[in-house]
């Protein structure tokens, strides 16, 4: 207790110390800045156009700085720490390719709301426009993927710019904000004021819903029959997920929970019935179809959970809260709007929010539904199945761990296998579907939490895409358990392959992948293979308990397909049930 | 497909037309004109839009304007009584034999002619974009040189919003 009392007094005597004016660089003001915006981890890479910066850094301890193989890497794993510690994850690269490497991350982020300050170098404004080396328009380039960005023209400029960045990621509808960063601005000595107030005329997000489109909800609840919810990774973001819960309790209405809301509602309880969409359940997909009122509350109406828009959920009153206006009748046109943070909008509905007492056949009905049809898959003890892998893999970790995916068929095995009950423990690339994201996520995931289990599932496609940061997991001791579940191929592209391309199985072929074990090895990583039950139960305790960074790769059947699955262009209720029916 | 026309009220920042016109590019808006200039606060800047599009994507039009940081305000001018202007200059060849038949087209638009060349004129219109337009299909047979248009500015009448 006294040890932590010294550690935060240490911490306010050291932000105090930074607040005093002083002329120093604008590296240093970044730096600086940065801790005042309570940063402890940065991820990044140096390179000429932050030689200043780097150079700041230097001895510096305020803050870790985490040095990863490659920007993507970088960007990738402050995304994970964004999105498993809510806080805003920072990285820094320098110009040109330095700073075009992270263009997927930021696209990453963007797709999914994730608050993010990137920080660049350029080369000096003396320099910019003229192609000079390592010069790239990245404030140009990445305009579509960021809420906003800011070319800093001179250092006096910084202390505001930064802290209107890092409030511009973290507030509203979250996300990416870049600051670029020249070489001759990160040179400048220039007087550091600290910046504390922010004030942006353009930018004033709506928190407070109106209080008669919320009763105008309630009021449509109280006469709803067949009501479901429809719940998003908005209320992970705002932190709503304790009222979402009590509005569920009062209100008796079933919800379902997008891939970006897991975790948003205690996945055991009875009014949950999984996840919507394209691989969601029998009972989230039908209840949606035949609901009498949908209340979305933060999700976008993705295609990936709607299905062919025209069909989606036809016989429904649509009630919409998002913070971003424009998502609201964006894809669903939308009878009660409600534009508003998700917590406060539930807050305010709670307290006045009654039982939908019409609704209980309908609750009796999805009950039954749910047990009936929940995701199934055919066991084998012959071949290791990928769903009893991540099974397994949740009866180990007894639920507790957070879990970060790549992109493809594991990644929607593990949204139906492992089940969540906390928010911010399940970190996935949502809307870009990003490969290579799974692992260095979850380094960022490691960092913003030290002491708990951090599983990172890929497929052994995407693990091929970050597999250098093995390293920095070994150097600095960072636990993370990273799961890849081999089949050998490009599994869902495999399966599109041959459920709508007739089996044309097209350059899907992983062959030639390395050895795993051998890589981690290699990286100074424990490293396990499995291919039985058995073996497969003993590495995973093994490597769980391993007080390391270990790699399992559980060599599982290739042919295995996601099931349910609902076809592109198909309305949700027009599910291929698969291989367990 | 209805034509709207917008002011967009934004920061004077470096980079703010490539935003807002960037938006529009990929979010697959229309944009027909779109002019920028200094408004009456120092600091701000008014772009006047011309779109088109059904009721539904103006709306998202806007909501999405409305997301950048640097846009302070957007006003669905088309929606009130608005007066839209744009300038056109066009040179047109002009022989001294047709210069007096080209000069009674000038007088009926309060048109003006801005330069004599030996061979050609250069008229100055301004007006909505009907009226430039037909100065436009008037002029054609004389034999249009170039043709210069700004595109549209425009405000609200009176003292409605």
């Amino acid at each position: 207790m006294v040890a932590q009392n010294a550690t935060l007094r240490s911490k306010e005597e050291i932000k105090e110390n930074l607040r005093k004016p002083e002329v120093i660089t604008g590296s240093e003001i970044l730096l600086r800045s940065l801790v005042l915006e309570d940063v402890e981890c940065v991820f990044g890479y140096p390179g000429g156009a932050v030689l200043y910066i780097y150079d700041a850094m230097h001895g510096f301890s305020d803050f870790k700085h985490l040095l990863t193989r490659h920007e993507q890497g970088a960007i990738h794993a402050a995304d994970g720490y964004a999105r498993a510690s809510g806080k805003v994850g920072v990285c820094i690269a320098t110009s040109g390719p330095g700073a075009t490497n992270l263009v997927t991350g930021i696209a990453t982020a963007y797709m999914d709301s994730v608050p993010l300050v990137v920080i660049t170098g350029n080369v000096a404004t003396t320099l910019i426009g003229t192609d000079a080396f390592q010069e790239a328009d990245i404030t140009g380039i990445t305009m579509p993927i960021t809420k906003h960005s800011y070319l800093v023209r001179k250092a006096a400029d910084l202390p505001r710019i930064i802290h209107e960045a890092f409030h511009i990621a973290n507030t509203g509808r979250k996300g990416p904000v870049l600051i670029d960063i020249p070489k001759d601005v990160s040179a400048e000595l220039t007087l550091f004021e600290p910046v504390t107030e922010v004030s942006i005329r353009g930018y004033n997000p709506t928190v407070q819903p109106n209080k008669l489109q919320v009763d105008k909800m309630l009021k449509a609840i109280s006469e709803a029959e067949r009501p479901i919810v429809l719940a998003g990774g908005g209320v992970v973001y705002s932190g709503g997920h304790e009222e979402l819960h009590e509005f569920i309790i009062k209100s008796g209405i079933p919800i379902t929970t997008t891939l970006l809301g897991l975790g948003a509602f205690p996945s055991g309880e009875d009014l949950w019935l999984g996840m919507p969409g394209m691989h969601g359940t029998y009972t989230a997909n039908m209840s949606i179809q035949s609901a009498d009122l949908l209340i979305n509350i933060g999700a976008r109406f993705d295609d990936r959970v709607t299905g062919k828009l025209a069909g989606f959920a036809p016989h429904a009153k649509i009630v919409h809260i998002d913070i971003d206006p424009a998502e609201i009748g964006k894809n669903v046109p939308t009878d009660i709007p409600i534009v508003g943070d998700v917590k406060t909008v539930l807050q305010l509905a709670n307290k006045d929010v009654k039982y939908a007492a019409k609704a209980d056949a309908w609750r009796a009905q999805i009950a039954a539904s749910k047990l009936e049809k929940p995701f199934k898959y055919q066991d084998s003890d012959e071949e290791l199945k990928p769903q009893w892998v991540i099974e397994m893999l949740y009866e180990e970790s007894k639920g507790e761990a957070i879990v970060t995916t790549d992109v493809g068929q594991h990644q929607m095995w593990a949204a139906q296998y492992y089940k969540f009950n906390k928010p911010r423990s399940w970190v996935t690339s949502g809307g870009l579907g990003t490969m290579g994201f799974g692992f260095p996520s979850a380094i960022g995931a490691q960092m913003a939490n030290p002491d708990r289990l951090v599983i990172s599932i890929n497929g052994d496609g995407g693990m091929q895409m970050c597999a250098q940061e093995l390293a920095i997991c070994a150097i600095n001791n960072i636990p993370v358990k990273v799961v890849i579940i081999n089949n050998q191929v490009l599994g869902m592209v495999r399966q599109w392959q041959e459920l709508i391309y007739d089996n044309r199985y097209s350059h899907i072929d992983l062959s030639g992948s390395p050895d795993f074990v051998k890589l981690a090895d290699a990286y100074g990583v424990r490293g396990f293979r499995a291919s039985t039950k058995e073996e497969a139960r003993a590495a995973w305790i093994e490597a769980m308990n391993h007080p390391g960074p270990a790699v399992v790769e559980f060599v599982v059947r290739k042919h295995e397909n996601v099931y349910p699955m609902v076809t592109q262009g198909s309305t949700i209720d027009q599910m291929i049930m698969g291989d367990a029916e | 497909m209805k034509r709207h026309t917008i002011a967009v009220i934004v920061n004077d920042q470096p980079g703010v037309l490539q935003r807002v016109s960037g938006l529009f590019g990929r979010r697959g808006f229309n944009i027909e004109s779109i002019t920028v200039g200094t408004s009456e606060e120092a600091g701000l800047s008014r772009m006047v839009i011309v779109t088109t599009g059904d009721d539904k994507t103006l709306e998202q039009v806007i909501k999405q304007l409305y997301k950048l940081i640097d846009v302070i305000k957007v006003v669905d001018l088309s929606a009130n009584p608005m007066v839209g202007r744009e300038l056109a200059l066009i040179k047109v060849n002009a022989e001294p034999a047709a210069r007096p038949e080209i000069m009674g087209v000038v007088e009926t638009f309060r048109a003006a002619v801005v330069d004599i060349g030996t061979h050609s004129l250069m008229v100055q219109v301004v007006g909505d974009t009907e009226k430039i337009d037909a100065m436009v299909e008037l002029m054609k047979p004389y034999g249009i040189r170039e043709l210069s248009r700004t595109g549209v500015t425009a405000m609200i009448r009176g003292n409605a919003k």
